[in-house]
Order: C-alpha cells, then sequence, then structure tokens
C-alpha cells in the first residue's frame, strides 16, 4: 500500500506545483463526451490558511479560462475500450481548450466514472494516553484502520476520513487538539479497476500531460450539484451518464458511499436504434429532440420523421409517434431509476436523516424524469445542475456538466485524503534512514 | 474500393506532431518568437535587401523626389505676389531689394522664418510677420520703429527711436525740426533718460537746443544764448524741475545773463554769471565793501 501513497503523493505534489504555475486543467472523460476547462488560479499567498474558506466557498479563487467538449471515442462504461482512440479525442479536448485559453497547460485532474467503483467503511483506533491530538496521531489512526481485501488489480481512488471519534464524542471534523485516550476514525475507501485508471493515464500521458490527480465522477458531481445543506444532512447525487450512471451519497459533507450501475444514456439511444429501426446517429439526435418518459394524449398525434437512409426519398420516409418513442425509452430509464435505487438500498440509504436525491448529469435532462423519478426513488428527489463557477461559458452550464464543474471545485478545494498526513514512523520499511529521522521527529 | 476510402470522413482529432507543435506555440517564448520576432526580422531582412543595392536607393531617393516636386508644384501651392503692409515707400523698397524671390515660386521653397529675420534686421523695422495668405500671396506686415530724437555723432546725424535703436540716418537737423536733438559720447544708449528730461523741459521748450551726454554719465540741458543746464547723474528730472520751477519764480534765473545753471549738486544749485554780468556783479561787490 506504500506505493500508492508514493502515486498519490506524487499526484499531490504535482497539483501544488500546477498551482505554483497557476494554471491547471480538469478533464472529464465520459463515456460520451470529453469535456476538459482550463482553470486559473490566482496568485496563493493565503494557502497555508486553509482552514477558512474563502468568499463563494473557495471558487472565488480561479476561474475558468479554457473550455471545450468534444464526442468521446473507444469509451464505453466510462472505461476506455481503444486507447488510440481516447487518447485522441482527449487531445482534441484539449487541444481545443488551451487554444481557448490562450495558455499551454501541462497539468490535468482526471475524473472517470467506470472502473466498477467499491466503497468500503474503514474503522481504525489508538491509544493516546490523554494527551493532545496531533497531526501525527491523526496519520497513525488512520494507518490503523484495517484495510479489507479489496482485490488484486484494485487501485484507491479515494481514502477520505469521514469522522473521528475521541473517546465516545464522535462527530469530530478535527480532533487535533482535543484531549482523549482513545482516538477513532472512520474512512471511506473508494477502489476502482487498476487497468481502468493505468489505461486513462496512460492515454493521458501519451498527450504530454502531467496527471495532477484522479477523482471518481461520482464523487465530483456530488460535490457541484449537491447544495451545502444537502451535503451536510445527508443526500445522493446520481450522475447519469451516457454509458454508467454513478451514484455517491454524502453526509456531513464527505462522500461515504458511491457506486455505479452500468447503465446509462447509449442505452436508451441502443433501444431506440433497435426499436425504430433507424441508425445510432438519427436515434440519439430523436432522443435528444423529442425524448420523454410520460405520454399524455397529445403525444399519440406528434409524429416525428425518423427517415429512412436507404436514399429512397419518395418510398422511405417513416414516421414515430412521440408516444411510441417514449414507450421505448420509458422502460429503461426505469430500469435504470431502479438500479440507482437497488444501489442506494444497499448502501442503507433509508437511515439517513435526510433523504434527498438529485439526479443530475446528461441523462436527467430527460423530459418528464421529474415526474417519474419519485415513483421510484421516493418524493424528494430534484434535478441538480451544478453550480456556477467564474468564467464558465454557458454552454457548459448545464446538467452535462456535473462531474466538470466539480472536478473544478475538487481541483480548487481538494478533500484531505488519507495521503495528505505523513506516513507513521512504523510504517516505513525498517532500517530505513527516513524512518530514524521521523522517530526523531516525532520524539522530540 | 479506392473510391470508398478516399470518401472516409476526415478524422476530427489533432495528429500528435500538430498537437505538439501547438502546445509549443503556447508556450510564451516560442509564441513571442513567432508572433512577433520573426515578421520583424523578415521585415527588418526585406528592407536590408531591398536597400543594400545602390541604384536600388537612387531610383527609390528619385522616385520620393520626383513626387515630392509633383506635390509642390501644384497650383494650389504656388505663391504669384507679395505685398508689403504697415510700411513706408523707402522701407518697403528696402524690403523688396533684400526678398529677391522670382515669382511664382512654390510656397515649399520659401523660408517665411529666414525672411522675417531678414526683415527684421532693417534699422527701420521693429517687427515683422511673414505669411502665406490664401490666393497664393506672401503678406509681410511690417511695423516700422517710431523716430523719436535726431542723433549728431561725429560722422553726421541719425534718427533713433524711443528705445535708442537706430532708425534712419538724416542729412541734415532742418530734415527733422520736430525730433529733439541729442549728443555726446553713450547719447544714444540712453535715450529714454533723454525722452524723460526732454518732457521735463517742455516749459522751455522754445529755447532748448539739445541734449548733450558729458562724460557717458550725464546730461546738459543746451538752450540758447549758450546757456546750458547741467544736471545732475542721478535724477536729472528732478533737478531739471527745480530749475525750471526757479526760471518760474519772478527772478526768471534763465532770461538773465546767465551763462551755466550748475546742478550737479541738486541741493546746491550754483550759477555761473555771464561775463558782463559777472563784472557788474564783482562791481557791485566792490562799490559795497568800498562804501561800507
Amino acid at each position: 500500500m506504500n506505493d500508492l501513497y508514493e502515486t498519490q503523493r506524487a499526484m499531490r505534489a504535482m497539483r501544488n506545483a500546477a498551482m505554483q504555475r497557476g494554471v491547471i486543467a480538469v478533464l472529464d472523460v465520459g463515456t460520451t463526451k470529453i469535456a476538459c476547462l482550463v482553470l486559473r488560479f490566482d496568485p496563493i499567498d493565503h494557502i497555508d490558511t486553509a482552514d477558512v474558506v474563502g468568499s463563494l466557498a473557495g471558487q472565488s479563487r480561479f476561474r475558468v479560462i479554457g473550455a471545450a467538449t468534444t464526442r468521446s471515442r473507444g469509451m464505453e462504461f466510462g472505461e476506455s475500450r481503444a486507447l488510440q482512440e481516447t487518447e485522441r479525442a482527449i487531445r482534441t479536448a484539449v487541444q481545443s481548450a488551451q487554444k481557448m485559453a490562450k495558455v499551454r497547460v501541462d497539468h490535468i485532474i482526471l475524473s472517470f466514472a467506470g472502473g466498477k467503483p467499491r466503497s468500503y467503511g474503514l474503522a481504525g483506533q489508538i491509544d493516546i494516553d490523554g494527551r493532545e491530538v496531533e497531526e501525527a496521531d491523526v496519520a497513525r489512526v488512520m494507518s490503523a484502520c484495517d484495510v479489507p481485501d479489496v482485490g488484486d488489480e484494485r487501485d484507491t481512488l479515494h481514502a477520505q476520513p469521514v469522522n473521528f471519534a475521541l473517546d465516545h464524542r464522535s462527530g469530530l471534523g478535527d480532533p487535533r487538539g482535543q484531549i482523549g485516550h482513545n482516538l477513532a476514525c472512520d474512512m471511506h475507501l473508494l477502489t476502482v479497476d487498476a487497468l481502468a485508471v493505468r489505461d486513462l493515464v496512460h492515454c493521458v500521458t501519451r498527450c504530454d500531460l502531467d496527471v495532477a490527480g484522479i477523482a471518481s465522477s461520482g464523487y465530483v458531481a456530488g460535490l457541484a450539484s449537491l447544495v451545502e445543506d444537502e451535503q451536510e444532512l445527508g443526500a445522493a447525487c446520481v450522475d447519469m451518464g451516457g454509458g454508467s450512471t454513478s451514484v455517491s451519497i454524502f453526509m456531513k459533507k464527505h462522500m461515504i458511499f458511491a457506486d455505479t450501475v452500468r447503465l446509462g444514456g447509449d442505452h436508451v439511444t441502443n433501444d431506440i436504434s433497435k426499436g425504430l429501426q433507424v441508425p445510432l446517429s438519427v436515434a440519439e439526435r430523436i432522443k435528444t429532440f423529442h425524448g420523454g418518459v410520460v405520454a399524455t394524449g397529445m403525444d399519440d398525434r406528434e409524429m416525428i420523421e425518423i427517415g429512412g437512409d436507404t436514399g429512397d426519398w419518395e418510398r422511405d420516409r417513416r414516421t414515430a409517434s412521440r408516444a411510441e418513442l417514449i414507450g421505448i425509452m420509458r422502460p429503461r430509464v426505469e430500469e435504470i431509476l431502479e438500479e440507482v435505487r437497488a444501489r442506494l438500498d444497499a448502501a442503507g440509504f433509508e437511515h439517513l436523516p435526510s433523504q434527498q436525491i438529485v439526479l443530475t448529469g446528461g441523462g436527467s435532462q430527460i423530459p418528464g424524469l421529474d415526474g417519474l423519478a419519485p415513483k421510484i426513488l421516493g418524493q424528494r428527489v430534484r434535478i441538480g445542475r451544478p453550480l456556477r463557477v467564474q468564467g464558465l461559458p454557458q454552454a457548459a452550464t448545464g446538467a452535462p456538466f456535473s462531474a466538470s464543474v466539480g472536478l473544478c471545485l475538487f481541483a480548487a478545494n481538494p478533500q484531505d485524503e488519507w495521503w495528505d498526513f505523513e506516513i507513521p514512523a512504523d510504517r516505513y520499511p525498517a532500517r530505513s534512514f527516513r524512518r530514524a529521522v521521523k522517530w526523531f521527529r516525532d520524539n522530540w | 474500393m479506392p473510391q470508398m476510402t478516399r470518401l472516409r470522413r476526415r478524422d476530427p482529432a489533432p495528429s500528435r506532431l500538430v498537437y505538439r507543435v501547438e502546445r509549443v506555440l503556447l508556450t510564451p517564448f516560442y509564441r513571442g518568437l513567432v508572433t512577433t520576432g520573426l515578421p520583424v526580422l523578415a521585415v527588418v531582412m526585406a528592407f536590408v535587401l531591398l536597400l543594400s543595392d545602390a541604384n536600388r536607393r537612387d531610383v527609390i531617393r528619385n522616385f520620393v523626389q520626383d513626387v515630392r516636386n509633383e506635390i509642390e508644384q501644384r497650383p494650389e501651392f504656388m505663391v504669384r505676389l507679395m505685398t508689403i503692409d504697415g510700411a513706408t515707400e523707402d522701407v518697403g523698397a528696402e524690403i523688396r531689394s533684400l526678398i529677391p524671390v522670382e515669382f511664382p515660386v512654390s510656397s515649399f521653397d520659401l523660408d517665411l522664418d529666414a525672411m522675417r529675420v531678414t526683415v527684421e534686421k532693417l534699422d527701420a523695422v521693429a517687427s515683422a510677420t511673414v505669411r502665406v495668405r490664401s490666393g497664393g500671396v506672401l503678406g509681410i506686415e511690417v511695423s516700422e520703429r517710431v523716430p523719436a530724437v535726431v542723433w549728431r555723432t561725429g560722422a553726421g546725424l541719425a534718427l533713433l527711436d524711443a528705445k535708442g535703436h537706430q532708425v534712419a540716418p538724416v542729412d541734415e537737423r532742418s530734415d527733422r525740426p520736430d525730433l529733439p536733438l541729442i549728443l555726446g559720447d553713450g547719447a544714444e544708449s540712453n535715450v529714454p533718460e533723454a525722452l524723460a528730461v526732454i518732457a521735463a523741459a517742455r516749459p522751455i521748450e522754445a529755447r532748448l537746443r539739445g541734449l548733450r551726454r558729458v562724460g557717458e554719465r550725464r546730461w546738459d540741458v543746451m538752450l540758447d544764448r549758450d546757456q546750458r543746464i547741467m544736471l545732475p547723474e542721478i535724477d536729472p528730472v528732478t533737478a531739471l524741475e527745480a530749475v525750471i520751477a526757479m526760471n518760474e519764480a519772478p527772478q526768471e534765473i534763465l532770461a538773465r545773463d546767465v551763462v551755466h545753471v550748475d546742478m550737479r549738486r541738486p541741493d546746491r544749485p550754483t550759477l555761473r554769471l555771464g561775463p558782463a554780468a559777472a563784472a557788474d556783479h564783482r562791481r557791485t561787490i566792490a562799490f559795497e565793501m568800498g562804501e561800507n
């Protein structure tokens, strides 16, 4: 696990270097689109006073100076299936974002939905003998968490302390400086397929970019589309993407659970294509222009030209009623929402004090979804759009860009993760010189 | 089917090479080099190459000269006439002879400043403005010096203006009987003082012959009958006024046989009597002393 620690530390160092330069790019690699935003950060002079969040929840510190979206290629379920294709798509997005920003970016923060994320709740505790809790103790208690067997070929994407408890006082956000005997910690660990991460990082490095961080797209979509109260009181964010639907549950401003349903808008398009016997591109167009999930009598009379690609324009002109289209789309959307419901139930979402569910992502734009979703997910459902950030083009402010915007927030104010703390001395290999230095530093 | 492959849509993604080149161009140094450095260099090089050939330089120079001439010789810029305002005939003729311009001439070829300086060098001219007026007229406006005194030197007579600047020579004193006469070394450099004295001498104007500068420091007022009033260096006007006051008293000293009224010490006016009066005076004193 020390290996992972080192790579994540390296990415953090890269992020700090990017902050020094003031320019960083965020790249949301989705199944249908790849969005790249270039951020410019103000000169940092108060970075050490990180406890104080600045105005506008700390987002006033950066500004989007370049934005580009391109159709993604070679992606399935949020994972890369054809590396060259994905690399080309990333290149396209990065190049046009750079062009708009008129600045070269070298550091990039990635988010992606695939890799079958699995989340684990970890707990650990240590004795601290009635003295003040120091930062080293926090690191120690996090190291003391017993890591479950996550399986081979799995990488940790997030390992965030979500709760500290000091002698039966639970719910501490920051235990430092408090006095107690027994320090306990809950940690949320999110693992993904190592190969999926490796493929994406490979594509990005082939574009001469340095990876300054990786985030799960469900997590960052939640950051962008859940309002502060929802994050505090407990809410689930459902990011309905093209290839997969990410679910993330937030509580006390920490993500406590994340999962994906490997179903998305592409499956709806597929169904339309098969059901109406039209090419995929036509199906996609029909879906976005005429799609819906609640049929009314009016929809029987509204005929949609679905065209024929045979070239025989005189005879091969087919039409379908909108009710037909809705009849194709609705079962698939229902299936997706039911899967989401099942994941939430498995996570114990019903035990949360507030059970707000926020739908976001491109799929949430289906007309009538706000009528369908409450029937499956419960009454407290709303369609969420991402937070507004400075300089974001109008075209990129909609629900499909939740993950991109969230990634901006993640880049500006990353949550403390396990690797942001020093490794406690006993985790270093024995006989290491650094271990000796560390031992001295901790004891004097 | 080769035709089909040619119809395949172009990949919208930039190739690796294009992508890298674009990134290089986005770095500030190369960006500055390409957008500023190279164009400037190219333009400079083009000029250097163009001008390195002497023939080509001549061609360019001749072309510029031709264009310049063509514009200068346009009728709108030609000057055909010279007018002189505010000058007497003599001065006007002199100015005309000083400025030998062959009309018509282009206004670009006229050096108006030099002309003005030439005109102002004339003694009779206080100031002049020279300009090309609309309609192709070279207008010279002159303000002449006004002669204030006649100045007599060993060489002859000249007119001076109120500031002592020479205006014109005169042949005889009787040419300008209206102006007072000054003479003596250094008289010309103290004309304002002389004019003040002459103004103060208005009550005895009829008898005034002139002012003489004595020893380059003070004035003598010369009256007819060879009378003179010797004025002090400092404040001569007050001294003269004192003499005139004495003259207006019943004694009328200037009407008597007095050769000099010496005011060189203003607090102690001294009279020098004429020979007859002096003898008479002496006789009176001898008589008074002898008889008593």
